[in-house]
């Protein structure tokens, strides 16, 4: 069941979590720069310290800039919550880490970003949380992998490097039959592409670093609680919000709030003790992309359909992967879940192996070339010869890449300027390959 | 805590919220009752107070909501009996009892018909009678999505229903949407009914004996501020009544302006005597 919204998206995107400041009537959101907050006298500190008052303490748990931050991805996801943290990895840490222990157990999807596998597949399990990686679209792979210790399941809306759309109302199913959580990463794809929670999730990250922000200036995570899981209704599952918190004044979270608990122990135990939280500054700007999110998402979408339409027609590209495509495997799922279009990232691969690749990436003008994706700018990769330039031809088709596959972040540039530089790239890759 | 009601209108398990803390014999008790479709975590920022400042907490799910089961019950004045049964249960003695909006009747009518149990009177967000509006009441049975909606949208204020929040990060509107879709289908329409068909506020009023807050919110579209005055008018005129009308709240006003509403009901519970002028 999903959340009702108040506004539409755009206007949210705008004016969710922000009144104008009440004492010099600012109508941006002004920057909190500060560490921590002044107490009315002692008695109030010790109600704010216990949880007794709403309120400030200390920026590392709580900012009115990044509450604003909070509110409006919050009220734009359809969620009752959100934390803002330093960057997309510290959401998705804090998500886990507010679930489970030592012992726990995570089914994640395969087709992920190259960062949360290494937390997933090598970090984590030196802190005792193991994780088993299925296919995105292995619905039954999803269910068999699920063990009595399991205490997530987590996917992206869209998956790298294949653009994998994720089945969120089947995953959704599988984990209230399981009686787990479901996390999706929706970086990709924004609240104004989808809402994960309005499809059945029940948590969301975003690094907010990308398209949110959309200038590529500040690095953020959020992390959204969509509080339609119960906690309390999973056989004991999950002691770190159904039993009394020590480390806390003895809360039970759960008894606290039913609806809030994670959040509630997210942030009062998960940013107060790990401490990754985002900076003030990094919060307002991402604030300011945010207010134009909705308009940045058409033209990304639209500049992303106009490029693969133009290379999917040229001899020197082998295919090109994009969910909008008909030959893409989850071509059908895009047009049902994500019916506004699958965002501005798109790969390709060229014919010519990794020559090829190197001579276009080096021939690009307008695209840059780095290791990022939802920038206003566009921007270029050639795995083969950076992320992934220690795997062996074998290994690169393992993980669903070419020796000559290009990724693409596809900005807000005239689209064509884009197709040009393109061009340009691909008469380079035809030179070297003569 | 939970207990067992054995004997009293339901025999089913009831939960109440006491903060944190175990009930003591010497202290003064304030007992909550939540409103519709509701339960005992919407004061969680008045409770908790309460209870780490020297005052036993009873915040109960009233039946059939929250954590206590059996089926929710059909009228205020049975509530109230249950109310009731509940402070003899827990030995209770002299409770301040505060309710919200379908609580605050709870609390109006257990405070008329039980006069010596109840030491101080707080009704939040309350008028009486209160029709609910055929559009809500028909939408609880047929489109509960619809109910949520038009409850959200006539219990929060302007900057709360575009995501502001007094309590950082949280998204208001929503949290409430949760918790009402979280509570069995029907209790929402079993509530708004036993609301709708009270009509014994204004000679309930007329029969409180204690000294008694009114709070509301100047932004409160579900029991506007104005609509309390023939309430108000009903009480008996030697009886304190208090008035606090908050400025930036709606109906909502405990997540709303959480720090206003503790305020007020702790200047309230504190003061030596009622004086019909708001505690300072």
């Amino acid at each position: 069941m999903s959340i009702h919204r108040n506004a539409g998206a755009d206007t949210l995107a705008l004016h969710a979590g922000q009144t104008p400041d009440p004492v010099h009537h600012s109508r941006a959101t002004p920057i909190h720069f500060t560490t921590s907050y002044v107490f009315e006298d002692s008695e109030h500190a010790a109600s704010l310290f216990n949880q007794e008052r709403a309120g400030h303490v200390y920026s590392r748990i709580s900012n009115p800039t990044n509450a604003v931050l909070e509110e409006r991805i919050a009220a734009l996801d359809g969620g009752i919550g959100a934390i803002a943290c330093a960057s997309g990895q510290a959401a998705l840490l804090l998500a886990i880490t507010t679930l489970m222990g030592s012992g726990g157990h995570i089914v994640a999807s395969r087709a992920l970003y190259g960062g949360s596998n290494n937390l997933l597949a090598y970090t984590l399990p030196r802190f005792g949380i193991e994780t088993t990686f299925v296919a995105p679209g292995d619905h039954q792979g999803w269910r068999a992998a699920i063990r009595p210790e399991t205490r997530l399941l987590f996917g992206e809306a869209i998956g790298n490097p294949g653009l994998e759309v994720l089945d969120i109302p089947e995953l959704a199913q599988i984990a209230r039959d399981a009686r787990i959580p479901l996390l999706v990463d929706a970086t990709l794809v924004t609240p104004m592409l989808q809402c994960p929670l309005d499809l059945g999730a029940n948590l969301v990250v975003h690094s907010a670093t990308k398209f949110l922000g959309g200038h590529g200036v500040a690095i953020g995570g959020l992390l959204v609680d969509g509080g339609n899981f119960d906690w309390e209704a999973s056989d004991g599952h999950f002691p770190t919000l159904t039993e009394p918190y020590e480390g806390f004044h003895g809360m039970d979270f759960a008894e606290e709030s039913p609806v809030a608990a994670f959040l509630l122990r997210a942030r009062r135990e998960g940013l107060r003790d790990f401490g990754a939280c985002l900076s003030p500054m990094n919060a307002f700007q991402i604030l300011q992309g945010m207010e134009t999110l909705g308009l940045r998402m058409e033209r990304h979408v639209a500049n992303a359909r106009a490029l693969v339409s133009h290379l999917v027609a040229q001899p020197l590209v082998e295919s090109v992967s994009w969910p909008e495509l008909d030959s893409h495997p989850d071509h059908q799922l895009a047009a049902r879940l994500l019916p506004k279009g699958c965002g501005g990232v798109f790969s390709f691969s060229l014919k010519g192996g990794r020559k090829a690749g190197a001579a276009f990436i080096e021939t690009l003008r307008v695209f840059s070339h780095l290791a990022n994706v939802g920038d206003a700018k566009s921007l270029a990769i050639h795995p083969a010869s950076t992320t992934h330039f220690r795997m062996s031809r074998n290994a690169l088709l393992s993980a669903g890449i070419t020796e000559g596959t290009i990724r693409l972040s596809v900005g807000l540039e005239s689209v064509s300027d884009l197709i040009e530089d393109v061009d340009r790239a691909l008469y380079a890759v035809q030179k070297a390959l003569a | 805590m939970r207990l067992n009601l054995s004997g009293h209108l339901t025999d089913h398990i009831t939960y109440c919220y006491t903060g944190g803390q175990r009930l003591e014999r010497d202290r003064p008790t304030a007992l909550f009752i939540h409103g519709a479709g509701h339960d005992h975590s919407v004061w969680t920022l008045q409770t908790r107070y309460f209870a780490h400042h020297g005052w036993n907490v009873i915040a109960p799910d009233l039946p059939g909501h929250g954590r206590s089961n059996g089926p929710a019950l059909e009228s205020i004045e049975g509530l109230a009996q249950w109310i009731l049964a509940l402070a003899h249960k827990l030995g209770t003695e002299r409770p301040v009892v505060i309710g919200h909006s379908m609580g605050a009747l709870i609390a109006l009518q257990l405070a008329a018909t039980a006069p010596e149990l109840v030491s101080r009177l707080v009704l939040v967000g309350a008028v009486a009678p209160m029709p609910v509006a055929p559009a809500l009441l028909d939408a609880t049975l047929s489109n509960r999505d619809k109910a949520h909606a038009l409850i959200n949208q006539w219990s929060f204020a302007p900057h709360s229903q575009t995501g502001a929040s007094s309590i950082p990060g949280m998204n208001l509107t929503a949290l409430n949407e949760r918790l009402m879709q979280r509570q069995a289908p029907g209790v929402l329409h079993t509530d708004m009914a036993a609301c709708n068909a009270y009509t014994a506020g204004f000679d309930a009023a007329a029969r409180v004996r204690c000294p008694t807050l009114l709070l509301s919110s100047a932004q409160d579209r579900m029991t506007p501020p104005k609509a309390i005055a023939p309430l108000a008018a009903a009480f008996d005129k030697s009886i304190a009544l208090t008035r606090i009308v908050l400025p930036d709240a709606g109906h909502a006003m405990m997540s709303e302006s959480p720090g206003e509403v503790l305020d007020a009901l702790w200047a309230f519970v504190n003061s030596s005597h009622a004086t019909g002028q708001p505690p300072t």
